[in-house]
C-alpha cells in the first residue's frame, strides 16, 4: 500500500538514480588535509576546543557546541591541527567560513576515550539521550540540524512516534537507498536506541516506491529487529514527498504547525543516515566522522556512492571515481532541485554533502528567458505548502509586504516546484528567497511594535491601578477622620 | 577550474509560453475546420486579416512600450486572440470589422494594461464586444449551414474575398437571400413571437442536438478542448463548472417549463457554449487563480451566458458572461486564497 493521505502537489522526476547504485558503496581514502568548518550544522558555531599544532586522533572532539542548537565536531583522521582559519566551505557556496584544517599523520589512529553503550536497552532513556549527543550526530538528509537538539524536543510530548525517512527527496541522490540496501541492520539498531531514548513506542521507516531492493533489506532486518514496533512504509516517488513535513503529510495526513515543530504533533523524524550514524556511535563507539556521498552525473567518469571521511576535498571524490568526463559543466551539492552550485571543487565534504552532482549540459535543463506571468496556475498546482506563487510573485515585484504575507511567503519551503513548472521560466525561488528577508525584517518590527505597545498599555494600566488604589485609600482615611472628628 | 554558478533548480521543464499557445492553436483546428465545412472559406480569410492585424498592432505596441519585439511578436498570444475573435464574426463580415475589431483588443485590451499577462479582460472578448455593441447589423449576417436539409448558398472562393474586401456580395446576391439567423437567434426570435418550442424548433436550421451545423462545430471545439485538458495546458476546473452551471440553469428551466425554454443539450452544443467554456474563459491572464476560485469564476459565467441568452437582448451571451466574470476576479481571487499547509484557516 503506498501512503498518500495528505500530500499535495509535487512532481514526478526522473529520478537518475541507476548509474549511481550499479556499484556497492566504496570506501574514499581518507584525505591528506582534512577542513572542518565549524558551522557546518544548523544554529550556532562550534567553538574549538584544540589548539594549532596540537596532535589530534580520529574521532577525538576538536569543537565543542555552543548554545542550545550546535553539535560537536570530531577529528575526522588522525594527525595535527595545521590551522583554524576562514576556508571556502561547500554549504557556504564556496564562501569562506571559520574552519579546523587538520594535516595527516596517514596513521589513521582513533582516539581511545570514547565508549560505546550496547546495553542501551537497559540504561535510563536520558543517559542514552545524552551520550548520543556526544557524537556530533546531525541529521544527515541534508538540513545538518543537530540529532539530539530535535530528539529532546520530542522529550516534550509524551508518546511520539519516531518517523525515520529513507525516501530521498531530489533526483540523483541515492546515499539512502544505498544504506538501506547495504546497512539495513544498523539503521534498525539506531532506530532502537533512538526510540529507546525519546520513549517512542512506534517507529516507522518510510521509503519510496519502485526502490524494490532497499525495500526487502529493509523488511528482513525490520523482521530481525527485536522490538517489534518498527512499520515500512512506502511512499509515492513523488519530489519533495521526502521533506519532512510534506512525508508527515503524505504518511499521517496530518499538518506540522507553521511556525511549529513535528515533535508538536507527536512526531519526530529523521533519515536513515542519522539512525545509522547512531548505530555506529552505540556499537562502535565511532562519532560522526564520515557519511556516505553520492558522487554522480554525466560529468564524472565512475558515478557511485563512497563513503568519505567529513573533511575531504570534493577534488579527491571526484578523482576516486576516476575524474571529469570531457563533458564536466558544473558542480553542485545536493540534488538538482534544491543543490547550490559551486564555483570550485576546492571545497570539503561537510555533514550535509550526501550528493555531488558533476552535472554536463544533459544533467540540467537551463531556462529560456523569462516572460510575463501568464497567470497560468501550474505552480500552485504544484506547491506543496498550498501556496499561490503566482500570486506571491506579483506582490513581491510590488514590493507589497502586506501582500507577501497573507499569500505565506514565510511558508515557501523553497522546493523549486513551482520554477520547474513555469512556462514564464520565471525563476520564482530565487525571487521569493530574495523577498523573505524584507519580510521577515517586517514581520519583525511589527512584533517589536506590538510587544512595545503591550508593554505601555500594561504600564499605564498599573500606574492607572495604583492611583486609583491610593485614591480609595486617601477617601478611607477622609472618612475615617470625618467618623472621628464630631 | 572554475565552474559556472546559478541559483536552484537547476532543472527546469521544456515547456514555454509559446508552446502553451501554439498547442492552443493546434487544439482550435477541429473547429476551423467543421467551420469552413458548414460555412465556406470566409473564416480562413478572416484570420489571414486578424493574425495579420494582431501582429502589426503587437510590433506597434510593443515598439511605443520599449519592449523586445523578437521576444513578444511571436510568443502566439496576438494568434490567439485574431483567430478567437474572426471564429466570432460571421464568414462574409467586411474586413474592417476584424481589423479594428482585433486591432482594439490588442491595443487597448491588452498593451494599454500593460501586455501580456497583465490584461484584466479577455481581449479577444472586449474586441469582439466592442464590434457586437457598434455594428450590430453586421453581425447577424451569418449564412446558413451547408447541409443538405437547408437551401445551399453557394459562393466561390473568389467572391468570399471580394466580399470582405469590399462589403458588398457579387451582383446575382442579396444579403436578404443568403443570410439566415443563427439557431440561438431564431430560437429567440420565434419565441418572443409567440411561438411554442415545438414550433420554434419545427424550423430545419435545428438539428438533433441544436442548431444544425452549429451542434458538429461544439463538438469539434469539445475535442479540441478534451485535448488541451490531457495535454494539461488547461485544467478542468473552468469548462466543467461553466458548462455545468450553464446546463443547471438550462436544466432546471426546462423541467419548470419546456415549452419556453430550451434543453441544457441545446444550449451546450449552439453558439459558443464549447468555444467559451474551452478557449475563452480558460485564459489564464484573466481568470481566476486559484482552483475554487476558478470553478466560482466559470459558474458565474455559466449562469450569466445562461441569463443573457434567455432573457438577454442578444442572442449569445459568452461574450458579456466573460467580461462580466473578468470583473469579478480580484474580488474572487481575494476571497479564494486556499489554506496554506500548517495554517488553521484560510488567509
Amino acid at each position: 500500500m503506498i501512503a498518500t493521505v495528505g500530500a499535495h502537489g509535487g512532481l514526478r522526476l526522473e529520478g537518475h538514480k541507476e548509474r549511481s547504485t550499479e556499484t556497492p558503496i566504496a570506501l574514499a581514502p581518507p584525505p591528506e588535509c582534512a577542513i572542518l568548518p565549524l558551522d557546518q550544522h544548523a544554529g550556532m558555531r562550534a567553538e574549538p576546543v584544540v589548539k594549532v599544532g596540537e596532535r589530534v586522533m580520529l574521532g577525538q572532539p576538536i569543537a565543542r557546541p555552543q548554545g542550545e542548537i550546535s553539535a560537536w565536531l570530531h577529528a575526522s583522521i588522525s594527525g595535527r591541527v595545521a590551522t583554524i582559519e576562514p576556508r571556502p566551505a561547500a554549504h557556504r557556496a564556496g564562501d569562506s567560513t571559520l574552519s579546523i584544517v587538520i594535516e595527516s599523520d596517514g596513521r589513521d589512529e582513533r582516539w581511545p576515550a570514547h565508549t560505546s553503550m550496547q546495553d542501551f536497552r537497559e540504561r535510563d532513556p536520558i543517559v542514552v539521550l545524552e551520550h548520543i549527543a556526544r557524537a556530533g550526530i546531525v541529521g544527515l538528509g541534508g538540513a545538518a540540524f543537530p540529532a539530539a537538539t530535535k530528539l529532546m524536543g520530542a522529550l516534550r510530548s509524551k508518546d511520539c512516534t519516531l518517523l525515520l525517512n529513507g525516501a530521498e527527496c531530489e533526483p540523483y541522490i541515492s546515499c539512502d537507498e544505498m544504506l538501506m540496501r547495504e546497512r539495513a541492520h544498523d539503521i534498525v539498531l539506531g532506530a532502537e536506541a533512538i526510540a529507546h531514548a525519546i520513549g517512542a513506542s512506534q517507529c516507522v521507516v518510510a521509503i519510496e516506491e519502485g526502490s524494490s531492493l532497499a525495500e526487502a533489506t529493509l523488511r528482513e532486518a525490520v523482521s530481525r529487529a527485536s522490538a517489534g514496533s518498527i512499520r515500512v512504509a512506502i511512499v509515492p516517488n513523488v519530489y519533495p514527498a521526502g521533506g519532512e513535513r510534506q512525508l508527515i503529510a503524505t504518511l499521517f495526513g496530518r499538518e506540522v504547525p507553521f511556525a511549529g515543530l513535528p515533535t508538536d504533533i507527536g512526531i519526530v523524524c529523521q533519515n536513515v543516515g542519522t539512525a545509522a550514524a547512531v548505530a555506529k556511535w552505540i556499537q562502535d563507539a565511532q562519532p560522526l566522522v564520515s557519511r556516505i556521498v553520492t558522487v554522480t552525473g554525466d560529468g564524472v567518469r565512475r558515478p557511485r556512492n563512497l563513503e568519505a571521511r567529513i573533511g575531504t576535498p570534493f577534488s579527491q571524490l571526484i578523482a576516486a571515481c576516476d575524474g571529469y568526463t570531457e563533458r564536466m559543466h558544473q558542480l553542485l551539492m545536493g540534488g538538482t532541485m534544491m543543490g547550490i552550485a559551486l564555483p570550485s571543487d576546492d571545497v570539503s565534504v561537510v555533514k550535509a554533502t550526501n550528493c555531488i552532482i558533476a552535472a554536463s549540459a544533459l544533467d540540467l535543463q537551463p531556462r529560456a528567458a523569462e516572460m510575463p506571468c501568464i497567470r497560468c496556475g501550474n505552480c500552485s498546482e504544484v506547491c506543496p505548502a498550498r501556496l499561490l506563487p503566482q500570486q506571491i510573485h506579483l506582490n513581491a515585484r510590488a514590493s507589497d509586504l502586506e501582500g507577501l504575507e497573507r499569500y505565506g511567503l514565510m511558508d515557501c519551503i523553497e522546493c523549486g516546484c513551482c520554477d520547474y513548472v513555469c512556462p514564464s521560466q520565471i525563476p520564482l525561488v530565487e525571487r521569493f528567497r530574495a523577498a523573505k528577508p524584507e519580510l521577515a525584517k517586517h514581520l519583525m518590527a511589527r512584533s517589536n511594535a506590538r510587544d512595545a505597545r503591550l508593554r505601555y498599555e500594561t504600564r499605564n494600566e498599573r500606574l492607572e491601578r495604583l492611583e486609583a488604589e491610593q485614591r480609595q485609600k486617601l477617601e478611607e482615611k477622609r472618612r475615617q477622620a470625618r467618623t472621628r472628628s464630631p | 577550474m572554475p565552474f559556472p554558478t546559478s541559483e536552484p533548480p537547476h532543472v527546469v521543464a521544456p515547456l514555454t509560453v509559446s508552446r502553451v499557445m501554439r498547442l492552443v492553436i493546434y487544439a482550435l483546428a477541429p473547429t476551423i475546420a467543421l467551420h469552413v465545412v458548414f460555412f465556406g472559406p470566409g473564416l480562413l480569410i478572416q484570420i489571414c486579416l486578424g493574425i495579420i492585424t494582431a501582429l502589426a498592432a503587437e510590433a506597434l505596441a510593443l515598439r511605443v512600450r520599449r519592449k523586445s519585439v523578437r521576444q513578444y511578436l511571436l510568443d502566439g498570444s496576438a494568434v490567439i486572440t485574431a483567430v478567437l475573435i474572426a471564429l466570432c464574426l460571421p464568414p462574409l463580415a467586411p474586413w474592417w470589422l476584424i481589423v479594428s475589431g482585433t486591432a482594439f483588443a490588442i491595443l487597448l485590451a491588452k498593451h494599454a494594461f500593460g501586455g501580456l499577462g497583465m490584461n484584466p479582460f479577455n481581449p479577444a472578448m472586449v474586441g469582439y464586444a466592442v464590434l457586437l455593441v457598434s455594428f450590430p447589423a453586421q453581425l447577424l449576417q451569418w449564412l446558413p449551414p451547408q447541409v443538405a436539409e437547408l437551401e445551399r448558398v453557394e459562393i466561390s472562393l473568389f467572391h468570399t474575398v471580394t466580399t470582405i474586401l469590399t462589403g458588398s456580395l457579387p451582383a446575382h446576391l442579396t444579403w436578404d437571400a443568403i443570410t439566415s439567423a443563427t439557431p440561438l437567434d431564431a430560437l429567440r426570435t420565434n419565441l418572443r413571437m409567440g411561438m411554442t418550442m415545438q414550433e420554434a424548433h419545427a424550423s430545419p436550421i435545428f438539428g438533433g442536438l441544436g442548431g444544425r451545423g452549429w451542434e458538429w462545430i461544439n463538438l469539434a471545439t469539445l475535442v479540441g478542448g478534451v485535448w488541451l485538458l490531457a495535454m494539461r495546458i488547461i485544467r478542468w476546473q473552468i469548462p466543467v463548472a461553466m458548462l455545468g452551471a450553464l446546463a443547471l440553469c438550462a436544466g432546471v428551466m426546462y423541467a419548470i417549463d419546456p415549452g419556453v425554454y430550451a434543453g441544457p443539450v441545446f444550449h451546450l452544443t449552439s453558439g459558443a457554449s464549447m468555444l467559451g467554456a474551452f478557449f475563452i474563459a480558460t485564459d489564464p491572464v484573466s481568470a481566476a487563480t486559484s482552483d475554487r476560485g476558478r470553478l466560482i469564476y466559470a459558474a458565474g459565467i455559466g449562469v450569466m451566458t445562461y441569463i443573457i441568452r434567455t432573457w438577454g437582448g442578444y442572442p449569445d451571451g459568452v461574450a458579456f458572461a466573460v467580461l462580466l466574470m473578468n470583473f469579478s476576479v480580484p474580488l474572487i481571487d481575494r476571497y479564494t486564497i486556499p489554506r496554506i499547509y500548517g495554517h488553521a484557516e484560510r488567509p
